[in-house]
């Protein structure tokens, strides 16, 4: 291991440095049983699929972003996506719910299944994919609306027939945010702090009662304190949801995950899956030499 | 330890609402479309109709004649060189203190309350009608100054029309201009005036000129001003100098389109088409200069 | 300039004396940028003043109380009233016939280039769009006149509709209105952040519903702006409803009768209809004392409207 923070340019590489060694197996966190990995990349998780990626190569314009990624999503548990900024880990996030339909050149190829339709199948239509898969995105984006229309905004495009304060209620209390804005619901969502922004967010995704939540390093803008809250209620949903989700913080990915998949920009630019498999394993016993140098910080 | 199976009754096809949903969203394109292009065929329609009616009047003739009782024998020879004497001296007056207005707002003047009282003048300035801009001149350059209607009271008012526009076209070609050369060339012992001479200006000057050429379209074209100047004249010599009285196209283009009879009619269409020639030739300039140096 | 260095070595008082003189050269450079800045200054305070002033003689000959409150507008006939409001419900009438139509077509035109056209139909429409703001306004009096009344409204309306009338000039009026409304709308939908699309598709919003519930609404402000300074416009327009509105003073709202607008007025007198130092002369000042503050009263608040509007997403 690297005794040498000096030469870890990134400090978060090296704060994440002093956490890696073993994941603390807190909270809810059901251990999962020893794998048997026959190579780095080749791993399949005990638990059903939610999704399954299969040879998924993505396209902006003519350059490739990421190149052949094969991977399950168990279901009900969290699965985390690491590797230094440009590994192609956001864009495999992004290409799980079809948000890389709205980037203009954007092309795929492969597959990702889910129920056992792939999503990039001819008549799949985006809309669908996504009120079933919801995101969270980096920054939090409230809509500039209340705080209840923001999360009855999903159930109102789709059409929700039951009651909205009875729904509203539900998702903000799944999203641990009910006791602190059940008096002012009619406040700006853009009134909250960074923290309480992103719960309306989850909160916002969860009326529409998604199978799956793809996070997309939902902790990067904001401070320590709020970071914990999220990172509870992630394993907390991950009792009814499947998540995964993007992080480049390491320790973020050691303490939630249940799976890490560990992704790298080779020489050739394009994002490649390096290493999959447990987090336990990940973090202690990677099998890949470079999975190694960047969980102890010696690049990213 | 597996993948999930197929569901037979699981579809990610667009069903009942949502389907609904995608095909209002997707005709709502066309929709959208259509509305934009409403003014697109209108620009057309009036292109059309304005060279059905009026290109058979368009001939040597109709350029090199004088105004006219007989709309057959009528040209826009006055009213065309009315028009440019009016913009080349709009042009001298406009360039510099446009300009130079531009350099102290947005390179030398305090940031203070007044300044953003003059930005907010300018802005305001910009925004008032040119019929105002008629009263104006009417009422100082016409009357207090004694010129009459002449050449240099009409472009005095174009040239105060057209100042806040070009001033504030200006100001955005300035502002494009990257501060590191200011710094870099203030480093080297440049004096702010010769920052902005040799560093600022060369930089901002396809922009600046984009924004003079798009004023001159708009001075071309404009009627009402000039009317309350007292332009609205028969003219059947050609002008020589600024104290002159005069007339300009859009001014002939409009007293043949209020007369009553037909054949005045075929000589406005014919005016519009030249006076629309002379406009999209600025506008189509001012276009490719902004497209050339955008990088 | 990039060798003062070495010159001061060389010769320190010498280059001393230079740098004053650089000075000296500088502030006269200074005063003259000044100067051209009063300009504009100047332009305003002469605007003010000379409608003001000419104002004066006319309110002591009718009393600013009935030009404000009567609703006749008889210039040139006894009983001789100047009761402004005829002419201001003439500009009314305009605008309203005129946004009525300008602001659907110009809003889909801002959300279509916006959130649906790619960049090659952008690359044509857009252009094409602002050329209509570069038609000079007496083209479109004449077509307004000649095209939309006689080809168009005549054959619809018939005989109900007169020949100078506010819905022909209103049409017009409408497609010259038509890239101010859109190309500012346009600009504040751009800068409404690419994240709050995201987060509504992220819900499965569908591409009109991430328009009209989100981007729009996140854009209103820009939106009211534009409508704003299209109000000012339509308002000081002068060409297309003095040609084709008509100059029958009229205090109506109804699109097919001819009225008079306060420009339509301003500009009937500039073609010498009423003799200077008369009554009616002087009542051009006091219109363009009216016309003046109505569209400065939109312009500023379009101003504050913008400036509210970038302070929120920058």
């Amino acid at each position: 291991m690297s005794e040498a923070p000096t030469t870890t340019p990134p400090t978060e590489a090296a704060l994440a440095h002093q956490g890696t060694a073993t994941p603390r197996p807190a909270m809810s966190r059901k251990s999962v049983g020893a794998s048997q990995r026959t190579a780095p990349d080749r791993f399949t998780p005990p638990e059903p699929a939610a999704l399954e990626v299969r040879d998924l190569s993505v396209y902006y314009g003519k350059k490739m972003a990421l190149s052949g990624v094969s991977m399950q999503i168990p279901v009900k548990k969290i699965t985390a996506l690491i590797g230094p900024s440009g590994c192609g880990k956001s864009t495999l996030l992004r290409s799980l719910n079809r948000m890389n339909d709205l980037i203009p050149g954007a092309r795929i190829t492969g597959a990702v299944d889910y129920h056992g339709h792939n999503l990039y199948g001819s008549n799949v239509d985006p809309v669908e994919v996504r009120r079933r898969i919801g995101m969270v995105f980096q920054k939090p984006n409230p809509f500039p609306k209340s705080i209840f229309e923001n999360v009855a905004f999903g159930a109102r495009v789709n059409g929700y027939k039951g009651d909205y304060n009875e729904l509203v209620e539900r998702s903000l209390r799944q999203a641990a945010l009910w006791d602190e804005v059940k008096d002012d619901l009619k406040k700006s969502g853009l009134a909250l702090s960074g923290g309480q922004q992103q719960r309306l967010c989850i909160a916002r995704a969860l009326a529409v009662s998604p199978e799956i939540i793809l996070m997309d390093e939902p902790c990067s803008a904001l401070d320590p304190i709020a970071t914990l809250k999220i990172e509870e209620l992630m394993r907390q949903l991950a009792k009814d949801y499947t998540i995964v989700i993007v992080t480049h913080n390491m320790q973020q990915a050691a303490r939630v995950s249940d799976y890490t998949g560990f992704f790298l920009a080779g020489e050739a630019a394009y994002g490649q899956l390096i290493e999959y498999g447990p987090t336990e394993e990940i973090f202690t016993t990677p099998m890949d030499p470079r999975t190694e140098d960047y969980i102890t910080g010696r690049f990213g | 330890m597996a993948v999930s199976l197929p569901d037979e009754n699981f579809t990610l096809q667009a069903t009942g609402r949502v389907a609904r949903r995608q095909a209002i969203s997707r005709a709502s394109k066309w929709v959208l479309l259509g509305a934009s292009m409403i003014g697109v065929v209108v620009l057309f329609a009036l292109i059309v109709d304005t060279i059905v009616v009026g290109w058979s009047r368009i001939s040597w003739s109709f350029f090199t004649s004088y105004p006219s009782r007989f709309a057959d024998q009528a040209g826009l020879r006055s009213s065309f060189i009315g028009s440019v004497w009016i913009l080349s001296l709009t042009i001298v007056f406009v360039v510099p203190i446009a300009i130079a207005t531009a350099i102290w707002v947005e390179e030398f003047a305090p940031k203070t309350r007044l300044l953003e009282f003059v930005k907010l003048n300018l802005a305001n300035l910009a925004g008032v009608p040119s019929i105002i801009y008629g009263v104006l001149g009417l009422a100082v350059f016409v009357r207090l100054f004694g010129w009459g209607s002449s050449i240099l009271a009409g472009s005095f008012t174009l040239f105060l029309m057209i100042l806040p526009m070009t001033v504030i076209a200006s100001q955005e070609a300035i502002r494009q201009v990257p501060p590191s050369l200011r710094q870099g060339s203030l480093a080297l012992g440049a004096t702010e005036w010769q920052t902005v001479w040799y560093h600022v200006l060369p930089g901002a000057l396809p922009g600046i000129i984009t924004g003079v050429i798009l004023a001159l379209a708009r001075a071309a074209g404009e009627t009402a001003a000039l009317i309350m100047i007292g332009a609205f004249t028969f003219i059947a010599f050609d002008n020589t100098s600024i104290w002159d009285s005069f007339t300009t196209m859009p001014i002939q283009v409009y007293n043949w389109t209020v007369r009553p009879q037909e054949a005045f009619r075929q000589n406005a269409a014919a005016g519009i088409l030249v006076l629309m020639v002379v406009v999209l030739t600025f506008n189509t300039a001012a276009a490719a200069l902004r497209e050339r140096f955008r990088n | 300039m990039a060798a003062a260095g070495t010159r001061l070595d060389a010769d320190l008082g010498a280059a001393l004396s230079k740098r004053r003189f650089k000075r000296a050269g500088e502030s006269v450079v200074k005063l003259t940028l000044v100067a051209a800045a009063s300009v504009s200054l100047f332009t305003t305070v002469a605007i003010v003043a000379v409608l003001v002033w000419e104002s004066i003689p006319f309110f002591q000959e009718v009393p600013v109380r009935d030009f404000l409150l009567k609703t006749d507008w008889q210039p040139l006939f006894e009983p001789i009233t100047f009761g402004v409001w005829e002419l201001i419900a003439g500009t009314m009438n305009i605008v309203l016939w005129s946004l009525v139509m300008a602001l659907p077509i110009g809003l889909a035109a801002a959300i279509y280039l916006s959130e649906y056209a790619d960049p090659r139909v952008r690359r044509i429409l857009k252009p094409l769009l602002e050329a209509l703001a570069s038609v000079p306004t007496v083209v479109y009096a004449y077509f307004a006149l000649t095209f939309v009344t006689l080809n168009v409204l005549r054959p619809i309306f018939g005989d109900s509709i007169s020949i100078f009338n506010a819905l022909g000039a209103s049409t017009v009026m409408a497609v010259m209105l038509i890239p101010t409304i859109a190309s500012i709308s346009e600009d504040a939908m751009a800068s409404v952040p690419r994240e709050l699309r995201e987060g509504a598709y992220g819900l499965g919003a569908t591409r009109l519903e991430v328009a009209f519930k989100v981007v729009l609404p996140a854009a209103l402000s820009g939106v009211i702006a534009s409508v704003l300074l299209a109000i000012a416009r339509a308002v000081g327009e002068t060409m297309i409803v003095a040609v084709a509105a008509g100059s029958t003073p009229n205090l109506t709202l109804s699109p097919l009768e001819s009225i008079q607008t306060m420009t339509g007025y301003m500009l009937q007198v500039g073609l010498g209809d009423a003799a200077r130092g008369s009554v009616q002369y002087r009542s051009l000042f006091a219109v363009g004392l009216s016309l003046f503050v109505i569209t400065m009263i939109f312009n500023i608040a379009a101003q504050l409207v913008i400036k509210r509007f970038r302070e929120e997403y920058d």
